[in-house]
């Protein structure tokens, strides 16, 4: 299987997207390059940009390489997958009113009852719930995987607290110091104006009760612990708002407020970075000492917008994945514009045959899991992985999807012999409101071992800059 | 019948309350069956923070407590128009999606006391079927105070053979469900023939039947509800519809007085 | 507006700066004592635990004060809260928590002040590398300073950062004094002993102050002139003088800042009372060790006034 590579498709002739950058990378000698990629991670340990990875006490901080070769896009491209992404999240949050609602589409029968019955991402606390603006999923991250020159597919919708965009932005930052004459040669498109998009769009989905003119937004962190805690601090910094842990936070006349060194103030828009499942030790968790005892009423109240709502992962659990274009059909009266990958759900009974029978050809996937951690990769598996693996699957086949091996599209690394091409996917950020934005650009993960297709950054991917051209 | 209900909570605590909330479900329900005249919360030592209806259409209401009270007193008075409907609620209504209450919860789960119960149910209607395992429940589990408490699964109580309104309740439901039926549990009030004076407040059990909708089975009591009860809050199982649930931040001991009177 | 934990964890992020550089000037002093004895060592060694209050903890880890144990335990040791290598740790969490409240150039020293420690006390340090140790540390604590008088603005946020440092400072000092009140009472002045010269110097050498005392009294060591020096001089960045003015300083900004006074400008204000206008014959009058034990009380119940007057938690 050969994969479609984003800068030489035939292996010598250059894409048009590429084609500045090719011009100028024929100019630098290897020996500056190479001194440019250690002054970027310089760059990333000095800033304390890192990565905790579970389970490692020791070496708790990691940091996510970063690759010097940009992920460039043309603005033809990226204005074909916007409106696809923009018709995926409008169907999204459709879903989501309609489920925490009058459930239409399981009674037209579009989407099977006993998945979302069975669904332990439906929370019933968000039953009758509906936000400002009508929106649930406010900030989401659609992964996207490119097959060829016009192939593009959606591998998976992050509508519960998708992570990444801080990386997409000091990765741009870090570009733009280490090499600013491509900056004035070439037009990208800015990024650096996301955490202002994401300020103004989660003060448009204020409480209706809410008269001032400017609500007060926080983001809400698990604390210094949490994996992307670095993301957390950097957005609420960048967008001049109050970092709140749940110590901060106490149900005050009526509100949500947090402590400060004046006395309590009240919060309107509570961007938090929590899961559910802590969010309400009176609700959710008992135990969770992360959350705000109570915010779950306020909410009912209508006194704070959280943000996402609770319950969205059902949205963009694994198992919905599959009827994603029946579901944009739906609520759009329109095909899908991006595709999702085919899907064998396990839980049907020839799916599950099929998949038990070509494992040597499927990516199988835990349909609750994350991070990659549950998942069987067939063609690059042992047989005895395989085997284990399939005991499994089949003894929790509702657990599982499967879905064929996607030759995932390369870019170039700077690998230490040079360019080399390896597996990227990209992940677009967008911001809803009472409208739909989505900034030019992305995070693009790469898998930097030769040949893997595991992008995962726990899993040792690493990232690259992604440019969408001015064109 | 017109029912004068109050019901006074207390809770003391023996070192003052740092923080604490607490979430009433005190408000009786609007519905086909009864009608509510003059409802009032009276809250002492807390502050009310903010009323809102819950997923299960429930007037809930948030209170908080802080500055080293020794006590919060909650007292719920009113008067209740109620109509005997032999036990039928009606239609369902609201959001939550029927499928919902077919969920199984931790004080719900069934194990094999349940499966024993669901065998002497039988075969013949639902509503026989249903009045057969009320029946059973009210045989099994000999009604005694002292021996269970709120956190007491509907297995466990079967286990002991002995429990309260509420475990019965959570035993209806269970075994309800098992066998096929959305089944809700249903906290509110009872007068009882000849006193006024109440233990508690009083729970059972509502199963939807197709032909009928929600159709109420109190098996403490071997009864279907009729004027004499008054519905306040639902849910899946107890901690849905409890009257009082919440969180303290503090070390004391708690105590806790209810009194209940319901008056024709 | 400024969150209560954020106050608390800026004032911590400082205490514990504060603190690691002031554990290695401790050892130091203990260092060059222990080159310029004559007598045995292991006394001034065990004399640097004290200074340092951790003579129980330490005891615990240790049978003998010596410069590996003493560095060991001082620099090294996770196990003890105090540690420089624990304390950075602290102040780097604290900071991490509070990193939106500062500059970049703050925390980045922060952070590589973290880095570098971590390297340079990744194994046990060979004695013959200690005063290079002993350096960098120096360095390193005065970067973050440098990063952060520079770079940050006059405002609550370094207002909470300066009281964790002065708070933190004016027990430092303080207690030094204390565990060697003996040597700096005036009785000993008269028996006019060489062998207390190294006390002293050693005394003025963990607050810095060895080489400003030659400026500021010209002349050799007296003990009234050393308490004078480390109590009452104000522009002695290591006197409780100056520590209280500094504190009292950030105190009235916020109040000012807020509206609200609260118990901890009271505090503040009977304690700056006791040293302002206030002579070190009187205090000796008084009893030296009954002034700094109560100062040393105070200033406790001023962190923890503080902290609550600002809810830090």
């Amino acid at each position: 299987m050969v994969a479609f590579d984003e800068m030489r498709p035939d292996g010598t002739t250059v894409r048009g997207p590429y084609a500045s950058y090719n011009d100028w990378l024929k100019a630098q000698d290897a020996a500056r390059l190479a001194e440019k990629a250690s002054d970027a991670e310089q760059v990333f340990r000095k800033t304390g940009i890192t990565f905790a990875v579970y389970g490692e006490a020791e070496a708790a901080e990691r940091l996510i390489p970063f690759d010097i070769v940009p992920r460039i896009i043309s603005g033809a491209e990226w204005r074909r997958l916007t409106q696809g992404i923009e018709q995926r999240v409008m169907a999204l949050n459709a879903f989501l009113d309609d489920i925490y609602h009058r459930q239409e589409i399981l009674r037209a029968g579009r989407v099977p009852k006993e998945l979302i019955a069975n669904n332990e991402a439906f929370q019933p606390e968000m039953i009758g719930v509906r936000p400002p603006a009508g929106v649930y999923t406010h900030i989401i991250g659609v992964d996207i995987v490119r097959t060829g020159e016009n192939e593009f597919f959606v591998l998976e919708d992050n509508a519960r607290t998708p992570s990444g965009v801080s990386y997409m932005l000091e990765n741009r930052e870090t570009m733009m110091q280490l090499f600013p004459e491509l900056f004035q040669s070439i037009s990208v498109r800015p990024v650096e104006n996301y955490p202002q998009l994401l300020r103004q769009s989660l003060s448009r989905v204020r409480p209706e009760g809410c008269r001032k003119d400017t609500p007060r937004v926080a983001v809400l962190t698990p604390g210094i612990y949490n994996s992307a805690y670095f993301e957390h601090a950097f957005l609420a910094d960048q967008m001049g708002v109050e970092l709140v842990e749940g110590s901060d936070l106490r149900v005050v006349d009526g509100r949500v407020a947090m402590r400060t060194t004046e006395g309590y103030k009240e919060i309107d828009v509570l961007y938090r970075r929590v899961d559910d499942a802590f969010l309400d030790p009176m609700t959710f968790r008992p135990d969770s000492a992360l959350g705000v005892a109570g915010i779950m009423d306020v909410y009912r109240a209508g006194n704070i917008t959280i943000a996402n709502a609770p319950g969205t992962g059902i949205a963009d659990d694994k198992a919905i994945y599959s009827y994603m274009p029946e579901i944009i059909e739906f609520y759009t009266g329109r095909k899908p514009l991006l595709g999702n990958i085919p899907t064998w759900r396990c839980a049907e009974k020839d799916s599950l045959a099929y998949v038990l029978e070509h494992l040597d050809e499927l990516v199988v996937k835990e349909v609750h899991g994350s991070g990659g951690y549950g998942m069987l990769v067939g063609p690059a598996a042992s047989k005895r992985e395989r085997e284990a693996f399939a005991e499994k699957l089949a003894a929790r086949p509702g657990n599982y999807i499967a879905q064929p091996t996607l030759s995932l599209s390369t870019c170039p690394v700077l690998s230490g012999a040079g360019l080399a091409p390896r597996h990227v996917d990209l992940r677009p950020f967008v911001l809803v409101s009472d409208k739909i934005q989505i900034v030019p650009g992305g995070l693009t993960r790469v898998a930097l071992k030769e040949g893997s297709l595991v992008v995962n950054s726990s899993q040792g991917g690493g990232t690259k800059d992604t440019w969408v051209l001015d064109d | 019948m017109r029912l004068k209900i109050s019901h006074h909570t207390e809770y003391s605590y023996d070192a003052p309350v740092g923080y604490a909330l607490q979430r009433l479900r005190l408000i009786p329900k609007q519905d086909t069956v009864q009608t509510v005249h003059g409802w009032e919360l009276s809250i002492d030592g807390a502050r009310e923070e903010v009323r809102f209806r819950d997923q299960f259409a429930n007037e809930t209401v948030l209170i908080s407590a802080e500055g080293g009270r020794h006590a919060i007193t909650v007292e719920a008075r009113g008067e209740v128009e109620t109509s005997d409907a032999a036990g039928v609620v009606g239609e369902h209504r609201g959001f939550a999606p029927l499928w919902l209450f077919r969920r199984e919860t931790a004080l719900t789960k069934a194990g094999p006391g349940v499966a024993r119960l669901v065998e002497q149910m039988g075969e013949a209607s639902d509503l026989e079927r249903l009045h057969a395992l009320m029946a059973a429940i009210a045989d099994t589990v000999a009604y005694q105070t002292g021996t269970t408490d709120a956190e007491t699964p509907a297995e466990e109580a079967i286990k002991r053979g002995t429990g309260v309104c509420q475990d019965h309740a959570h035993i209806f439901v269970s075994a309800a469900r098992r066998t096929g039926f959305p089944a809700r549990y249903v906290s509110g009030y009872l007068h009882m023939d000849g006193t006024d004076q109440q233990a508690a407040s009083h729970a059972w059990a509502e199963v939807h039947v197709d032909s009928l909708g929600w159709v109420g089975f109190d098996p403490a009591n071997r009864v279907s509800p009729d004027a004499r009860y008054v519905r306040v809050a639902t849910g899946l199982d107890y901690r849905d519809a409890c009257p009082v649930s919440g969180i303290r931040h503090g070390s004391g001991e708690e105590l806790l007085a209810v009194r209940v009177t319901v008056e024709q | 507006m400024l969150l209560g934990r954020t106050a608390n964890g800026l004032y911590w992020m400082n205490r514990y700066i504060e603190r690691a550089e002031n554990m290695a000037r401790l050892v130091d002093a203990g260092l060059r004592l222990s080159l310029t004895r004559t007598t045995t060592p292991a006394e001034e060694w065990a004399s640097v635990i004290v200074s340092a209050g951790l003579q129980a903890d330490f005891q615990t880890r240790h049978d003998e004060a010596t410069v590996e144990t003493v560095s060991e335990f001082l620099l090294r040791d996770l196990t003890n809260p105090s540690s420089v290598m624990a304390s950075i740790e602290t102040a780097r969490n604290n900071g991490r928590m509070v990193r939106t409240a500062l500059t970049r150039e703050t925390w980045e020293s922060l952070n590589e002040a973290w880095m570098a420690m971590k390297r340079m006390l990744a194994r046990p340090v060979d004695g013959r590398e200690l005063p290079k140790v002993l350096g960098a540390i120096k360095r390193e604590t005065a970067l973050i300073r440098g990063a952060f008088y520079g770079t940050m603005l006059r405002n609550e946020i370094f207002d909470f950062a300066q009281l964790g440092t002065f708070v933190e400072r004016a027990d430092n000092t303080a207690r030094i004094i204390d565990v060697k009140y003996y040597v700096l009472l005036p009785s000993l002045s008269w028996v006019g002993s060489t062998l207390d010269n190294y006390q002293w110097e050693s005394i003025l050498r963990s607050v810095a102050a060895h080489r400003s005392y030659g400026w500021v009294y010209e002349g050799d060591y007296k003990p009234t002139n050393i308490a004078d020096f480390l109590i009452l001089n104000n522009r002695m960045p290591r006197s409780l003088a100056f520590c209280y003015r500094n504190i009292a300083e950030s105190l009235n900004f916020l109040a000012a800042e807020y509206g609200p006074r609260h118990g901890c400008h009271d505090i503040v204000e009977t304690t700056l009372g006791k040293i302002k206008g206030n002579t070190i014959e009187r205090i000796f009058d008084i009893g030296l060790h009954e002034f700094l034990s109560d100062f040393i009380v105070e200033n406790n119940r001023l962190g923890n006034e503080i902290a609550r007057d600002y809810r830090f938690y």
